[in-house]
């Protein structure tokens, strides 16, 4: 089965980003597959490199980035709502992309189910 | 890792669920410019207003009282882009604007205090239309 | 459909608007704050009680335990499913709705 995520939180101030990463994890390692995840609202926060968690914490935006490189899960930014946040290139963390909000209705089109996560 | 998807020839129904009031947070403005967006694609869709949703289609709103984007008019343009699709004989494309007639109840509201042109739902009536869906986006 | 709360019945109408508007047979499963909702002893627990016979209630393991839940009395007819069951809920289901 092909799944279509859309994670609609930044890290850290909701359970919506780890909630969306536990699901697509379990959902690999289940053998289905997750094409694309989708940052829309806040959920653009995800891809800020900037993100410095405690030692002890979790690191969301690097565990979605090695969800990218493991499985190559592409992980889209929605433009619109990136440049209102203030998440550009120059701050994009690693295995995400910035792109139209078309992108998610593509996904949701070419996959078999989709989720959302967020507040 | 950029994917590609298979898209030739699917026609989903779509369900853009709101149930916030405007404002108070950006939900209602965003999710709007993801409606808009999906027009492109030709699928069928279903925008549902539930709830405090039903705050953001009433009639009145001023948002440059604090300088904040006056969205509502998008509304209007959702409106033209249903009616597009209804008069348009080679598109298939059933685009729905409803609203849920106990959530007007709830808040004091008639379809007259809306700024657009909606189906006015029993909670029976939208339970069995949200569940036929296929895709649903919420926020 | 597979409907996912995310929020305790006291902080949110999500669990009661799901319930008023989630077509009969449907499964609705209590993720993140909302597996508060599954609480026996709560006030709360009434409104899904009342329903068990139309929906088949499921909770997620991974956020009664992150909650220290587990030993908690949970309401008799709410199912426990991890992550794994998790995905196998949303693929068996035809879509899945969140209430936000």
């Amino acid at each position: 089965m092909k799944f279509g995520i859309l994670v609609n939180e930044g890290p850290f101030t909701h359970q919506a980003s780890d909630t969306a990463y536990q699901f697509t994890k379990a959902a690999l390692a289940a053998g289905h597959e997750v094409p694309r995840v989708f940052f829309y609202f806040d959920g653009v926060n995800n891809a800020n490199k900037l993100s410095e968690p405690q030692s002890d914490d979790r690191n969301l935006v690097k565990m979605w980035g090695a969800l990218a490189a493991e499985h190559g899960v592409d992980l889209v930014v929605c433009v619109a709502a990136a440049l209102r946040r203030g998440i550009k290139d120059e701050i994009l963390a690693e295995g995400f992309r910035i792109s139209g909000l078309g992108q998610l209705i593509e996904q949701s089109m070419g996959t078999d189910r989709s989720l959302v996560f967020g507040d | 890792m950029e994917v590609e998807f298979e898209t030739e020839g699917v026609k989903k129904k779509f369900l853009f669920v709101n149930r916030k009031a405007p404002y108070g947070t950006i939900y209602a403005l965003e999710i709007l410019e993801m409606v808009l967006i999906s027009a492109a694609f030709e699928q069928h869709a279903v925008i549902a207003f539930i709830d405090d949703g039903v705050f953001q289609i009433q009639k009145g709103h001023n948002p440059k009282a604090i300088g904040m984007k006056h969205f509502a008019p998008t509304f209007g343009v959702i409106e033209m882009e249903k009616e597009d699709a209804d008069e348009d004989e080679d598109i298939d494309m059933v685009w729905r604007i409803v609203v849920e007639k106990e959530s007007l109840e709830a808040r004091g509201l008639t379809a007259d205090d809306l700024a657009i042109d909606v189906d006015v739902l029993s909670s029976a009536d939208l339970s069995a239309l949200m569940n036929e869906q296929d895709v649903v986006l919420s926020a | 459909m597979l409907h996912l709360v995310n929020k305790s019945p006291s902080d949110r109408a999500s669990l009661g608007s799901c319930l008023r508007l989630a077509a009969k047979g449907s499964a609705i499963l209590l993720i993140e704050d909302g597996v508060y909702a599954a609480i026996s002893a709560a006030d709360s627990a009434a409104l899904i009680i009342s329903r068990l016979d139309d929906y088949k209630f499921y909770v997620l393991k991974e956020d009664l335990e992150v909650r220290g839940l587990s030993e908690k009395p949970l309401i008799d007819g709410i199912a426990i499913v991890d992550y794994t069951g998790f995905v196998d809920l949303a693929a068996t289901n035809d879509s899945v709705q969140s209430w936000l």
